[in-house]
Parts: C-alpha cells; structure tokens; sequence
C-alpha cells in the first residue's frame, strides 16, 4: 500500500520555455491553440483573451495588478537554513536550488508584498510555481509567518495565493511541519481581529491544501485550477476507476462547498477588495479609483521589476 | 502466528527448526531436545540483535508495517482503562480508521485517539488499513474539543499509511478535514501527547500529531512521503525506495536529532511484535512522565508552548 504522493507535473514546462525566449512574442494557448501576442497576453493577465484559459503567472506581475496602481512594497523575508537533511536523490537538493533560484532570481518560492487593494492596506503573499513547483518548505513556511507577522503589525488584511505541487520533499519531515506552522501563520491573523483570504491557483495540492489554503475566511479559486489533497493519478491508481470530468477542478470544489466563489484573475482585484472593505467595516468605494490595469504593466513586463515598486530586500 | 521479514531469513530457519523439534518431542515424550532447541533459540536471538543492531532506514520501514505490530486499539487496550469508544463525525458517518474516546490513563480522565490498521484481512477492510476519511479528521476534531470542554489531556495513538486517497474522500473534503484537525491540535489548552507507533504517514500523520509531545516508538517512521512515493517522483524509480527511505531521514533516530520528536521509547530486540506487552508498558510510562511536565500549567501557557515548539521548525541554525 503506498502512500500518498501529493505531486501534480507542472503543465507550465512550455510556459516557462517561451518565458525564457524573449524572440518568441506568440504564444500559443493550451486550451484552444490560439496564438497570443505575448504583450497581449500580459496585459490580461496571462488570461487566454480566446477562451479564458487561466497561465501561470509570476508573483510580480499578479501584485502589478493586485495593488491600487501596482504600487506595492515588497517585504523583506527571514533567511533560512538551506539543506536540513543534506538530502540527494539523482540530483543534490542544493543544486536543484541553485537552478530554481537561478530561473527565477529569487531565493524561494514565495514574494511578499504589502499595499493597498480598493484603498485598504493590505499584506499579499504569493507562491511562484516556477520555484521548485511552489513546494512548501522551511523557507515558505517562514514567508507565510512573515506575511502573518507583517499583517498583524500593521493592522491589514492578509491574501494568500496558492501555487504549490505539496511539500518540499528534499526537506523531508521539516516540510511536514511547516503545515502547522503555515496554520499557527493564520491563526495569528485571526487572533488579532484580521481578515485572511485564500486564493487557490492552479495547481494547489497536497500538504498546502491540506494547512493554511483550506483556512481562509474566505476562500476563492481562479478558474478551473486543480484543488486537492491526493492528486488525480495516486486516486485513479487506488481505486481503479477513472475520475469524472472537472474532478477536483475549482468549479467542482464550489459544488461541493469547498470555496466561497470562482474568480476571473482579471476581476480579482475588484473582488478581493470588495470583500475586504467590508470585513474591514469600512464604506463602499465611491471614488472612481484610477486603472489599475493602466501604464504600469507594460513596465513590469518589460523589466520583471515594477518600477512603481519600492523594494527593501537586503 | 509470527511472519518473517526479509531480512529475518535466517533467524525464522533457526526458530523454525527449534519448533520441529518441539512438536516432535511432543509425539515422543522420551526425546530430550532440551540444550538443542535453547542453543537454537540462542544463535535466533543472537542474529536478531546483530540484525536490529544496524537495521536500515528501509527496514525500519518494513518493521514499522509489520502486521504483527502492536496497532492503535491493542495499545488502547492495554493503557487505557474503562476506555469508551465514542463513534461518529455528526456530519455524514462514522470512520473505522480512527478510534477514539474516553478512558483513564493510569486513573486520569484522558480523550483518546488512534488511527488503527486491523488485525486481519476483515478488519483491515473495514478499517481502511487505518487511511482515514474526512470524518475520521471530523470526529478527532469534535473529540479534542470535548477534551477542551472538560479539561482532560488528549492521547493520540499515530499509525496510518497517510490519509485515504479517494474519490469520496477528496469530494467531502479531505484537506479541509486535516488542515482544521491540526488547527484544532494547535488551539487546545489541554496537554496533546502524541505517539508515532508505526507509520506516521504525512499529512494524515500531522492532523493527530501537532502535540505538546511526540514520542515515537523506535522502529517507527514518520515522514512527508513514504519512501516508494518519494522514489518514484525523485528518482522516478519505485525501486529506489531503500535510498529514499535513507535520503528522507525518517526514523525515530533522525527525528529526535531534528527535533521534531521529543523521545524515543525503545523496542525489544527484534521489534515491538516480539513483546508487545513490554512495549506498550514502555510507552505507558513514556507518556506518564511527558504528561506529568503539564500537571498544573496554565491552559493558556500549554497551548502557547505548543505554538512555540512549531515555531522553531524553520528557525533551525544558518550554517
Ligand atoms: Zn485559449
């Protein structure tokens, strides 16, 4: 009898490839095979304008369009103990780091970010997939606490979006307890009278799932991302059978009361801050707010590094 | 009767040899097998001891599944007193796979919980080889807040394969289920002693094992993946399993030196299947003293002490 094995292959291997081509500027969906001009595609968010087909998106360019006019801060993250285990299998974990940090110029899996959202200050943290599949370890694990941490100081709201294939398992059982240190993360927010929303993206699977995602006061999902504790191919090979159509796709999991709503990215923003103001008991937004999908994005696809963006990582 | 693992080869030849000779002496009563079958049973002891001297990560694996293996309710059983199961998630059923209830740990009120395999192929089904659904999570979840209720100090009994991947499962919330069932371990202000008796089998491990304690058996493991899982995503190889089991650090040796168990109890010579009796009694009086520490503590200082104890699972020391 096996275990579980919580691990879902990135779909994004093709997306990463034209990510790195920048002569590449078509890019062709996986869902219709559209070809999108690449600034095109930015621009919506790297929402098929075709079919609404929802692509990975990097943690920068989602915080471009999350915040009030792209403005935000990026919150400088605790340093972590790299390699607890010395831990080898084909491959030493060390390099498989030393790849990930080199794809995607960041130390781990997840950015954090505070600003504000339809005027509310808020803390966002988000997982880039691209990272080693957003896997959880001891260093995402001190993120979250960190967004948690920075939340509570400041009195703010705090957004998680979810991106993850499960644990890190190079960390071996260090990655385990992460999931109830990513649950003590939110509790503390809860404790200090504070909102927390959960954002899943496709895909969130495994120990994520199954700690601080499934903990949010309210939980929404993109389209159509996959949702899950066990992954499709460990339940097909248990019990046998194929699994249905849409089986633990985000629309499934609102049928069966597992979120609060479907969001589009592109009307993520308005949603998020919607629901905040009010859990914040503060008044609707009356005045007209400026763009946020104005000039800003064009800079940030450009670049990668939002200029609008104060940074404070040391 | 007794099974043999792989790597026990030559100690089952020896003992089987001491019980031919035993049945029959039996048929023949004038036949003296006294000094031959002690000096059998000797080299068998002898080679046991060399064997659990230097075992593996990998067999510890293989001794920690093993089906003589104490389980969860024989454990129960023998430790707790007066122990009245209490059934049911109120919300959709009743899950087989964790046991739970109350009892008296050595005259103390305590709420129990345990994930148990079965003892043979019958209870085995019905228990789900101890894989619980989201309502096994549910129930420990409505027991540990009774146990807050009243104030008795919480046992949990870890031994499952990882929590039920399946259909019904994922659809009722599986995640959900384990992600409230360690919240609810971390918002206790009762004591949580946790005791990984065989496999502590990740996420469906943590739920019932977020304790203010965790003691572990020592021929138990306690990993995020089992080794064949993690083989074949790494190594993309079931068959590397053995250096899996060794590269994931999942013995009650590796755990104790990371910090994420609190004691090691030892196991006879052989495994906890060759004397369960003395193994459960070690185990009863490792779980004694870890809930002595929190005579008279303040329910908010156990709680926060718990809290603290998660928390310096990534505040490891920069090399
Ligand atoms: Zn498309």
């Amino acid at each position: 009898m096996n275990w579980i094995t919580n691990y879902v292959r990135p779909k994004l291997g093709t997306l990463l490839n034209r990510r790195e081509t920048p002569d590449n500027l078509w890019v062709k969906c996986d869902e219709c095979s559209q070809m999108v001009f690449h600034r095109e595609l930015a621009e919506a968010q790297h929402v098929c304008p075709y079919c609404s087909h929802h692509m990975g998106i990097i943690p920068e360019e989602r915080f471009g369009r999350l915040f009030d006019k792209g403005e935000f801060e990026t919150i400088a993250q605790p340093e972590t103990a790299t390699d607890p285990l010395q831990f080898r299998d084909e491959k030493k974990y060390t390099d498989r780091l030393k790849d990930a940090r080199k794809k995607t110029s960041r130390d781990d899996a997840v950015l954090i970010g505070k600003g504000k959202i339809s005027g509310v200050m808020t803390v966002a943290a988000a997982s880039d997939f691209n990272f080693m599949a957003g896997s959880m370890g001891m260093a995402v694990g001190n993120a979250f606490l960190k967004a948690a941490e920075t939340a509570v100081e400041a009195k703010a709201p705090l957004i998680i979006f979810s991106a993850a294939g499960g644990a890190r398992m190079q960390e071996g059982i260090l990655s385990l307890m992460q999931m109830p240190r990513t649950t003590i993360a939110v509790q503390m927010v809860r404790e200090a009278g504070l909102p927390y929303i959960s954002v899943f993206t496709h895909p969130t699977t495994g120990g994520v799932t199954a700690s601080y995602a499934m903990l949010g006061d309210v939980q929404i999902s993109e389209p159509d991302a996959l949702i899950c504790f066990a992954g499709p191919r460990v339940i097909e090979q248990t019990i046998r059978e194929k699994l249905p159509e849409g089986f633990q796709r985000a629309e499934y999991l609102l049928e069966h009361g597992m979120l609060d709503m479907v969001v589009d990215r592109r009307k993520m923003a308005g949603e998020i801050g919607k629901v905040l103001r009010m859990l914040m008991r503060l008044p609707a937004e009356t005045a007209a707010l400026p763009d946020p999908n104005g000039e800003t994005l064009s800079g940030i696809v450009e670049d990668k590094s939002p200029a609008s963006a104060k940074s404070d990582k040391t | 009767m007794l099974q043999y693992l792989d790597f026990e080869k030559s100690v089952a030849e020896l003992e089987g040899k001491a019980e031919e000779l035993r049945v029959l002496a039996k048929d023949d009563p004038d036949m003296d097998i006294g000094a031959e079958v002690s000096q059998l049973e000797e080299k068998a002891q002898k080679q046991l001891s060399e064997l659990y001297g230097k075992l593996t990560p990998w067999r510890r694996c293989q001794v920690a599944r093993h089906p003589n293996r104490p389980h969860a309710l024989q454990v129960i059983e023998s430790l707790i007193e007066d122990f009245t199961p209490l059934a049911g998630d109120r919300g959709f059923a009743e899950d087989e796979a964790v046991v739970g209830g109350l009892g008296r740990f050595r005259e103390r009120p305590v709420v129990v919980l345990g994930q148990e395999k079965g003892a043979d192929t019958n209870e085995r089904l019905r228990r789900n080889f101890g894989m619980a659904r989201p309502e096994g999570y549910r129930k420990a979840i409505r027991l540990m807040e009774l146990a807050d209720r009243f104030n008795l100090p919480v046992l949990t009994f870890v031994d499952t394969p990882g929590a039920y991947p399946g259909k019904g499962a994922e659809e009722r919330g599986q995640a959900e289920a384990i992600a409230r069932s360690t919240e609810k371990c971390l918002e206790l202000k009762v004591p949580v002693i946790a005791s990984i008796i065989g496999e502590g089998g990740s996420g469906g491990a943590i739920a019932l094992a977020t304790a203010n304690r965790v003691l572990m058996l020592e021929n138990s493991v306690y990993s995020v993946i089992s080794p064949e899982g993690c083989a074949s995503i790494l190594w993309k190889n079931a068959d590397k399993a053995q250096d899996a089991a060794a590269a994931l650090r999942l013995t009650a040796q590796d755990l104790l030196s990371l910090n994420v168990v609190d004691a090691v109890v030892a196991e006879p010579v052989g495994g906890a299947h060759r004397d369960k009796g003395q193994t459960i009694q070690s185990l009863g009086d490792a779980i004694e003293k870890a809930l002595a520490g929190y005579d008279g503590m303040d329910g908010g200082k156990i709680r926060l002490e718990r809290r603290e104890k998660f928390l310096a699972m990534g505040r490891q020391k920069l090399d």
